[in-house]
């Protein structure tokens, strides 16, 4: 692969149902990339679960995904309420979610702790009543 | 083992994926949890669950989840079974409960997909 590939994606916060679409195209298009398998799986996992996080907490966001001959990166801006503190945010087990959210299998406290773990670079910037930047990074090679 | 052969032990309704049953199945998980499947499961595994609705396909289809059973006679619903077909994800439902059908599963030598959480004091 010798270009960088580009797409963004819109995320309607709220719609649970919804949720997952733009992760299965990005898993798809890295298949198609011809992207190791192991790797695809982490970024999908990765992705996921910061497409879960729009869906059940924030307005919306847009997801800026790049893929570079060296790195895949996913970038989740959104606008909601932002969190809090995020370090707090980061601990296993940690969740703000609703019953409706938990009764979909979320909501456990594992999605970032779950992010972290499946890239190689995760930076969070919130704002407090603006919104949530996720950004995640992984290693091709 | 072949997904045919763990049909048949847990005397399953398959709701999609019948062409799918020589599917070989290496290891199993079973949560309810959708996070912990995406944070704990291995490419390829099945995996037992009471959660019946269409972000447990969504989930499998990330996690690359080879085959999905639903337990205690947990029915899919129409948009359930029709992801779980466009996903390729054979889908099927079991009468027994959660702990029944991985105790089943376990006692014929399905190996568990998701470790062991180690204790603090534990080595390697």
């Amino acid at each position: 692969m010798d270009n960088t590939f580009l797409q963004t994606f819109k995320i309607q916060g709220g719609n649970i149902y919804n949720a997952g679409k733009a992760s299965t195209e990005i898993k798809a298009i890295l298949k198609q990339l011809g992207i190791n398998a192991r790797i695809v799986r982490r970024v999908a996992i990765a992705s996921y679960e910061a497409e879960m996080n729009v869906v059940m907490y924030a307005k919306q966001a847009t997801l800026t995904f790049e893929v570079s001959p060296s790195q895949i990166s996913i970038i989740v801006d959104d606008e909601g309420p932002g969190i809090p503190d995020v370090s707090l945010a980061m601990q296993e087990g940690f969740s703000t979610a609703t019953r409706e959210m938990r009764e979909m299998g979320f909501g456990a406290g594992m999605g970032l702790p779950n992010i972290k773990k499946n890239s190689d670079y995760l930076k969070i910037e919130s704002v407090i009543g603006k919104g949530t930047k996720v950004i995640i990074t992984l290693n091709v090679n | 083992m072949l997904l045919s052969s763990i049909s048949e032990i847990l005397q399953c309704d398959i709701f999609c994926g019948k062409e799918q049953l020589s599917m070989p199945i290496e290891f199993g998980c079973a949560s309810d949890l959708m996070s912990d499947v995406l944070a704990f499961s291995q490419s390829g595994a099945l995996l037992l669950t009471g959660l019946a609705n269409i972000q447990t396909i969504k989930t499998a289809h990330i996690a690359e989840i080879n085959a999905v059973i639903l337990v205690r006679g947990k029915k899919p619903d129409i948009s359930m079974i029709a992801f779980a077909t466009e996903k390729k994800i054979p889908l099927l439902g079991t009468r027994f409960s959660m702990y029944e059908a991985c105790g089943l599963l376990y006692k014929i030598g399905l190996d568990p997909t998701m470790e062991r959480l180690k204790c603090e004091n534990e080595n390697g």
